[in-house]
């Protein structure tokens, strides 16, 4: 008998599986690319490893955060950080509402109202939106303190603008994905659109719009609190002047009022939530 | 027809509350004007509108020389480098608090209600996760900036402890609302508690997991620049340069290559987050 | 209103070009205040036809005229006026499922009110007893007040009609009226709603399911076929044959049962996580 020169399975030729790394895998390349950029930031930056982490660094990190405790509670000081936070809370109201206003007020050019709707301002409307909110509050603060000085006001702005570009798209999309059915029914009685949006899509979203307003209000509270290291007003100004002069009890009192202050806004825009999606 | 005859409702019972709530709002807008000192008006005050003018005038032509734009892209790639570094070690922090708040991982509560230590070590992990997470990171910087001078140094690490808690928080909500049913299981069959992690959890929520690690990237971007503000270079600090300085046009250009840089990254995590998921 | 199709042909808004046309060839009168049932199996092209009629769809061939006038001939403006003279009851009420009913119900009065009248309706309703009388005729009076989503399937079929009675309009097209109501109740929507054509002199047409009470209760019956005119006689002279001949295939339908309409869900809103905090 002919020797085989191969045993020749019963079934299938299996194949093994691929080496680890080889040519063909996404994965692999995505993998090494991520490395190298890991790898490259790192060095790239020269991080000061050695200053962080040596026993010098540590004692003047252990003496700084000694100098925290006890935190001033005087109530002079309190009142004064307690005036600092009712004009944060302030800012962060007042700039989520006047942001939810216009917020609408661009979403309606932003958003394609109905299968039919030309939308030419769609697009320029959706840059502006785009270009609003990718610019961080702490830099629109900075820009507009040029213009209106320092203090809350700018602060206020600063939100206000940023804050329209992230409602803004928020609310074009909630528009766009409300149902039809209202909207075409009067539609078809000859209303405009202006009227078919009051009548038809606004009730059916607004629920919505005013979600997302007060999960915003949220993430304001927390941006108002540190708007002030710019020169925005509010307990950010505090922290920076106390931490400038190196009063770090004080600050110490001024960051326990921010902790506060974020963890009551939290609450209060949690309870609203339930109470207005009842 | 109705049977009994009813008579029309002259009244919307609605109308007060509304009249209600709708005062109630604007009783309030008052002192909250007052408080953020909200004059509107200040901004076309003449002296103002002149500044104003003059900078905005400033943001035409574009600063666009070789020398600057050298600058934007040293400072462009160095905001990169400091979110990536900053992202990588937040990655350091958060995956060992993450696996030690894990109730999926717990032995104890294979069987009935977890132990008392087990449950307290967790709840505690998670506290400090949440400390870490509430404190802005802006605040981290302006310390750290004390302690270790000005530079990338004080932004990376803002960034490694606030990211490291709020991806610490999230890895381990995704953790727990996936699917749990094999991690159990291996870890009833008595394979270690690392073993069940790589094969079982992790394996299930990989795919999330990466995807919110790449979003989180996205922001990182952007909380670098604004940690330039305070003294940890990159864009941020060449902005905040340009500002004092009033020069328009530098201004101008570094806000739209921000706004380049945002939108490339968006790009590319979305593209990414397909890819993967 | 008087209705006049002269070989009309429409597609589905949603097919290819190419498709067969939902309705062909369609050759219709019917003088001002007439009241017709449009009777047929499911994809006969019934609601298609009313589409057609209501100015929703333009017609891919043949002729259409309201009243004399092309509508689609005219301008932009004297369409819209022309559309506020007819109204349209869709199969699925178009009540937005947070408005109250008497909003939901008043809206269908806009065409004839001006703007300033409909926002000032938006705060307070401007004609509560119009609302009433209309919701009392359908044995919906006492929620009057109440959400549209707090009412079941058949009530809130039975505000979409009530809409009708207060719409400014000359020509009523309802497409199901009785889909989701219980016998007595049919029976008093199909009253009232030929009472009230007859006392206006509007052109009702309806579209049903219900054969017998097409045949009962309307003077002119139209069979549709397969987006064809089959049959167009008067009640008396619709024998059993021609309706078996009709429902061919489908006697599931002419025997009562048909599949219900589907209810749209109400889905609370989540907030998406959209930020970086």
């Amino acid at each position: 008998m002919s020797a085989p020169t191969k045993p020749q399975a019963a079934n299938e030729v299996y194949r093994l599986p691929p080496s680890l790394f080889h040519g063909r895998c996404k994965a692999c390349w995505f993998l090494a690319g991520l490395l190298v950029l890991i790898v490259a930031s790192f060095w790239s930056l020269d991080l000061q490893w050695a200053q962080f982490f040596s026993g010098e660094a540590a004692r003047s990190m252990g003496r700084f955060l000694a100098e925290f405790f006890p935190p001033d509670t005087s109530p002079e000081f309190v009142s004064r950080v307690a005036q600092g936070a009712w004009e944060t809370l302030a800012m962060s109201a007042l700039g989520t509402l006047i942001a939810a206003v216009v917020g609408l007020a661009l979403a309606l050019p932003a958003s394609r109202l109905h299968e039919g709707d030309a939308a030419w301002g769609r697009a320029p409307t959706r840059l502006l939106l785009n270009a609003l909110r990718s610019i961080p509050e702490l830099v629109w603060a900075a820009l507009l303190l040029i213009s209106a000085g320092l203090g809350p006001f700018a602060g206020t702005l600063a939100l206000a603008l940023h804050t329209s570009g992230v409602l803004g798209r928020l609310f074009a999309e909630a528009i766009e994905n409300a149902p039809t059915g209202p909207g075409a029914a009067l539609r078809v009685q000859g209303l405009g659109a202006g009227r078919v949006f009051l009548f038809a899509t606004l009730p059916q979203v607004l629920p919505q719009l005013m979600s997302y307003t007060l999960y915003r209000w949220e993430n304001n509270i927390r941006a108002a609190a540190i708007l002030g290291v710019v020169g925005a007003g509010g307990l950010g100004q505090l922290l920076s002047f106390h931490m400038g002069l190196f009063q770090m009890n004080k600050t110490a009192t001024v960051l326990a009022a921010m902790l506060l202050l974020v963890g009551l806004v939290d609450a209060m825009s949690n309870l609203s939530r339930r109470l207005l999606t009842r | 027809m109705s049977t009994t005859v009813l008579r029309a409702p002259d009244r919307d019972p609605a109308w007060l509350g509304r009249v209600f709530w709708i005062s109630a709002l604007l009783v309030l807008l008052w002192p909250l004007g007052v408080a953020t000192e909200f004059k509107p008006w200040v901004l076309v005050e003449p002296r103002n509108l002149k500044v104003t003018a003059q900078f905005l005038g400033g943001f035409w032509p574009l600063t666009l020389n070789a020398e600057f734009m050298g600058l934007v892209l040293r400072e462009t790639w160095r905001t990169v480098a400091m979110a990536t570094a900053g992202l990588t070690l937040a990655l350091v922090v958060a995956i060992p608090f993450t696996l030690l708040s894990n109730r999926v991982l717990s032995i104890s509560a294979l069987v009935g209600p977890m132990a008392r230590g087990p449950a307290w070590l967790r709840q505690g992990v998670r506290w400090f996760l949440v400390f870490l997470r509430s404190i802005p990171e802006l605040v981290w910087a302006l310390v750290f900036v004390r302690v270790v001078g000005l530079g990338p140094t004080a932004g990376v690490l803002a960034i490694a402890l606030t990211y490291g808690g709020m991806l610490g928080k999230v890895y381990g909500e995704i953790l727990e609302s996936g699917e749990t049913h094999t991690t159990q299981n291996l870890l009833r069959n008595g394979s270690g508690r690392l073993q069940a992690f790589f094969y079982g959890l992790l394996p299930t929520n990989a795919a999330e997991l990466t995807s919110y690690t790449v979003y989180r990237w996205e922001c990182a971007i952007r909380s670098s620049v604004v940690l330039g503000f305070v003294g940890a270079g990159g864009l941020g600090q060449q902005m905040d340069n340009s500002m004092k300085m009033f020069n328009g046009g530098e201004v101008a250009t570094l806000l739209l290559v921000f706004i380049a840089l945002v939108a490339l990254a968006d790009q590319v995590s979305a593209w990414l987050r397909k890819a993967l998921g | 209103m008087k209705i006049d199709l002269q070989a009309l042909s429409a597609r589905h808004p949603a097919a290819r070009v190419g498709a067969v046309p939902a309705i062909r060839l369609i050759d219709l009168q019917i003088a001002s205040g007439e009241q017709v049932a449009v009777i047929g199996p499911s994809g006969a092209g019934k609601t298609t036809l009313l589409q057609v009629l209501a100015c929703a769809l333009t017609p891919t061939a043949g002729s259409l005229q309201l009243d004399e006038v092309a509508p689609w001939r005219l301008s932009r403006r004297a369409l819209q006026r022309l559309r506020g003279q007819l109204f349209l009851a869709p199969q699925v009420p178009p009540l937005p499922p947070r408005q109250r009913v008497v909003t939901a119900v008043l809206a269908a009065r806009l065409p004839a009110m001006g703007l300033l009248a409909s926002l000032r309706s938006l705060f307070y309703p401007n004609d509560i007893p119009g609302a009433f009388d209309a919701l009392d005729r359908f044995d919906l009076a006492e929620k009057l007040f109440e959400r549209v989503d707090r009412l079941s399937g058949g009530e809130r079929q039975r505000v979409g009609l009530a809409r009708a009675l207060l719409a400014p309009a000359k020509l009523w097209l309802i497409d199901e009226p009785l889909s989701a109501l219980d016998p007595t109740r049919s029976r008093q929507a199909i009253d009232t709603l030929l009472g009230s054509a007859r006392e206006r002199g509007v052109t009702l047409v309806a579209t049903l399911h219900q054969v017998d009470v097409a045949l009962a209760h309307f003077p002119r019956v139209i069979g549709l076929r397969d987006g064809e005119v089959a049959f167009d006689l008067p009640a008396e002279q619709v024998t059993r044959e021609r309706l078996a001949a009709l429902y061919d295939q489908f006697e599931h339908e002419l025997r009562g049962e048909v599949t219900p309409i589907p209810e749209n869900n109400v889905t609370t809103p989540q907030p998406v996580v959209m930020h970086c905090r």
